[in-house]
């Protein structure tokens, strides 16, 4: 008993049966719509693995949103509700949409440049959220929400600029290939690279089908370092701190003000930096008109509480909500079911991860209950 | 002149309405201690279910109906999570973002032959003097839509029940503190359950403005954040529903100052134009509203007993 209740207080256990429970939902929906159920999770997962390019796709696509999540995660570890994610990745997605158009630098200088500008963008637009919030008393989630939004005209802004943007098409020019991100971009055209990889089919197919980049190493990477940072660090503790008890915080003799407008510098930053990954990282290497948000700051909410906060969790958590948006487009293709059934899971998960509290409760009173027994 | 003044007023109303809607759902159940993220969500598959409703049986008025109890709903949802299990309800309503959006989908694809948008619908919701047809261009502009008038009526009733009626006492009480509410004899899960439903049925209403008023067809991109602006609406209105009113008309405003100073006639590209109602928004925050408090008890689950 005392095992059971040790294992249901384990975080992964309550993010385990809140997947499940996404499943079962998604399949009474399927089922009642009409469509087999077996058929659809079948299609998702060949979709997200079937193929070696398959794999590929849903690690480039899991890297940005592990990102945006992480930025949710760290703040809210704060006490911060970071609802602009999404408007950070867009400023930074600008930035570095201008600079990699306009820098005509070699790959070492302009890699590192692209990257601390797109940080620094998002940084700004979060910096500017804990700012009016630290001087003014403003509340975060407003400010972010309107930074979204200004972020997202500026982007369209932008976008039909003359100078930058690409005659016939909806978006900029892409950036220079000096600025891309991926692996031995050249190597795998030459013909050496070629050779070399026609003995490997499966790492052929994925080296010359997808955008393999650095992504998803510099989202693990983060993880670990936003984790080392709130957890092993004073500054982490600081802001923790901060998050547990404001007064308490400043009774201690912690300046709250600039403790909030730190940690939405490094919130944002980390969006920033999959507005960064994804133009640097992938096709079309550019920005394009927006007619909606793209949700990939959304969604990091998202992959944020399906982790509980937790920033190694954001990876896993990232790569299942990257997987499923992927491989959602199979279940369309193949069994016909609206790729929504995504959308619907990942909710119902998230959801089911609000209730978690629900399971300590539960192990708690399966624990005391042991006692009693015991006795 | 007069033309382009009555026009402004006209789309202010006209756009307001779904913001409106949503925040005075917003202003319920936050009153009541419960934060909703969620509106966005239900206001997005009320939006549906009122387009749905009204293009198969050709009544808008069913339409909206249908909406606010497709939003309620969802709604549901949110209070068992919030109420009855204590969840965290930020993530609870992150959550009804992700499943509103996506029943709305599935069901459109499914009712529509699978095209995520519906079909135009043939009769939107009533103007205030109904369809006279009218040539003078002033006039036209001052027959509102119906939504306008609906959202005063509903601001001036919550704003009644919350400060005149001993319900109201007990929603705010619930909100600032339930244990002493609880002490009292009121049943805090009952209102918190109530008030949670409440602010489904108005935001799903302001999704349904959106669908049968001004787009008659649903899209997805429908409701696209509307349902976040109706939550900054309600913190900027700090939590009253004459607040709300007042920081959604507000933002109406600026929305139709765009459309009315957009169309060429002065040298702003459109997309900065654009930026106008979120610009103003945080300026007017800075300049003349400052902190905003919260009700005390908004988004801490209740449990009895708990010191």
């Amino acid at each position: 008993m005392r095992l059971t209740a040790k294992i249901l207080k384990k975080p992964i256990t309550s993010a385990l049966i809140a997947i499940v429970c996404g499943f079962l939902v998604a399949a009474v929906v399927l089922a009642a719509a009409g469509y087999n159920p077996w058929q659809a999770f079948g299609a998702l997962f060949s979709g997200m693995f079937a193929r070696p390019k398959y794999i590929s796709n849903v690690l480039i696509k899991a890297a940005p949103i592990i990102l945006t999540g992480l930025s949710v995660a760290f703040a809210y570890k704060t006490s911060l509700f970071n609802i602009g994610a999404e408007g950070q990745y867009i400023v930074s997605a600008i930035v570095v949409t201008l600079l990699g158009i306009r820098l005509n630098l070699p790959a070492p200088l302009l890699i590192p440049v692209l990257l601390a500008a797109g940080m620094l963008a998002g940084g700004v637009w979060g910096g500017l959220v804990g700012l009016l919030k630290a001087k003014y008393g403003i509340h975060e989630v407003i400010t972010s929400i309107m930074l979204n939004w200004i972020a997202f005209y500026l982007s369209n802004y932008i976008v039909n600029l003359p100078a930058f943007h690409q005659p016939d098409s909806t978006g900029t020019y892409p950036i220079r290939e000096s600025g891309y991100i991926m692996l031995l971009p050249n190597w795998k055209r030459s013909p050496q690279g070629m050779a070399a990889l026609s003995r490997i089919p499966w790492l052929r197919e994925v080296m010359m089908r997808t955008d393999v980049n650095f992504g998803i190493l510099i989202a693990v990477f983060m993880a670990v370092l936003v984790g080392f940072v709130l957890y092993r660090t004073a500054k982490g503790f600081e802001l923790r701190a901060v998050g547990f008890n404001r007064d308490a915080a400043q009774f201690a003799g912690i300046d709250v003000g600039r403790s909030l407008l730190e940690s939405m510098l490094i919130s944002g930053a980390l969006s920033g930096l999959a507005g960064c990954v994804a133009i640097m990282g992938a096709a079309p290497h550019n920005i394009s008109t927006l007619a909606a948000f793209e949700n990939n700051g959304f969604n990091g909410l998202s992959v944020a509480f399906i982790a509980g906060g937790s920033p190694v969790g954001c990876i896993f958590a990232g790569l299942l909500f990257g997987g499923f948006l992927y491989g959602g487009q199979t279940v369309q293709a193949d069994v016909g079911a609206p790729s929504e059934i995504i959308n619907i899971m990942m909710g119902t998960i998230v959801f089911f991860m609000a209730l978690s509290k629900l399971i300590s409760t539960l192990a708690d009173r399966l624990a005391k209950g042991s006692a009693l027994h015991a006795e | 002149m007069l033309n382009n003044l009555t026009l402004l007023i006209s789309i202010t109303f006209m756009y307001s309405a779904p913001l409106i809607f949503g925040a005075l759902g917003g202003v319920t159940s936050e009153r009541a201690g419960v934060v909703n993220i969620g509106i966005e969500g239900m206001m997005n598959i009320g939006a549906f279910a009122g387009t749905a409703v009204c293009y198969f049986t050709g009544n808008p008025w069913l339409g909206f109906l249908a909406a606010g109890l497709a939003g309620g709903l969802l709604a549901l949802l949110h209070a068992v999570a919030a109420v009855t299990c204590r969840a965290d309800q930020t993530i609870s309503g992150i959550a009804l973002n992700l499943i509103g959006p996506g029943f709305a989908l599935f069901f459109c694809r499914m009712f529509f032959e699978g095209a995520t948008m519906s079909k135009p619908i043939a009769n939107k919701l009533p103007k205030i003097f109904g369809n006279l047809a009218t040539q003078n261009a002033v006039a036209k502009n001052l027959n509102l839509d119906i939504t306008a008038v609906l959202a005063v009526a509903l601001t001036v009733l919550l704003w009644f029940v919350l400060y005149k009626t001993k319900w109201g006492l007990r929603i705010r009480s619930v909100g600032e503190h339930p244990a002493a509410a609880d002490s009292l004899g009121i049943s805090v899960t009952r209102v918190r359950y109530l008030c949670v439903l409440l602010s489904g049925v108005f935001a799903g209403f302001g999704g349904s403005c959106m669908t049968l008023d001004i787009i008659t067809q649903y899209t997805p991109t429908a409701i696209s954040g509307q349902g976040f602006i109706a939550l900054a609406a309600v913190i900027f209105g700090k939590w009253t529903p004459q607040g709300a009113y007042g920081a959604c008309l507000l933002f109406g405003f600026a929305q139709a100052l765009t459309v009315v100073l957009g169309g060429g006639k002065f040298a702003v590209p459109s997309e900065i134009l654009a930026m106008l109602p979120y610009v103003l928004t945080i300026l007017v925050l800075i300049l003349f509203v400052g902190r905003a408090v919260a009700p005390k008890e908004d988004g801490i689950p209740y449990e009895k007993g708990a010191r």
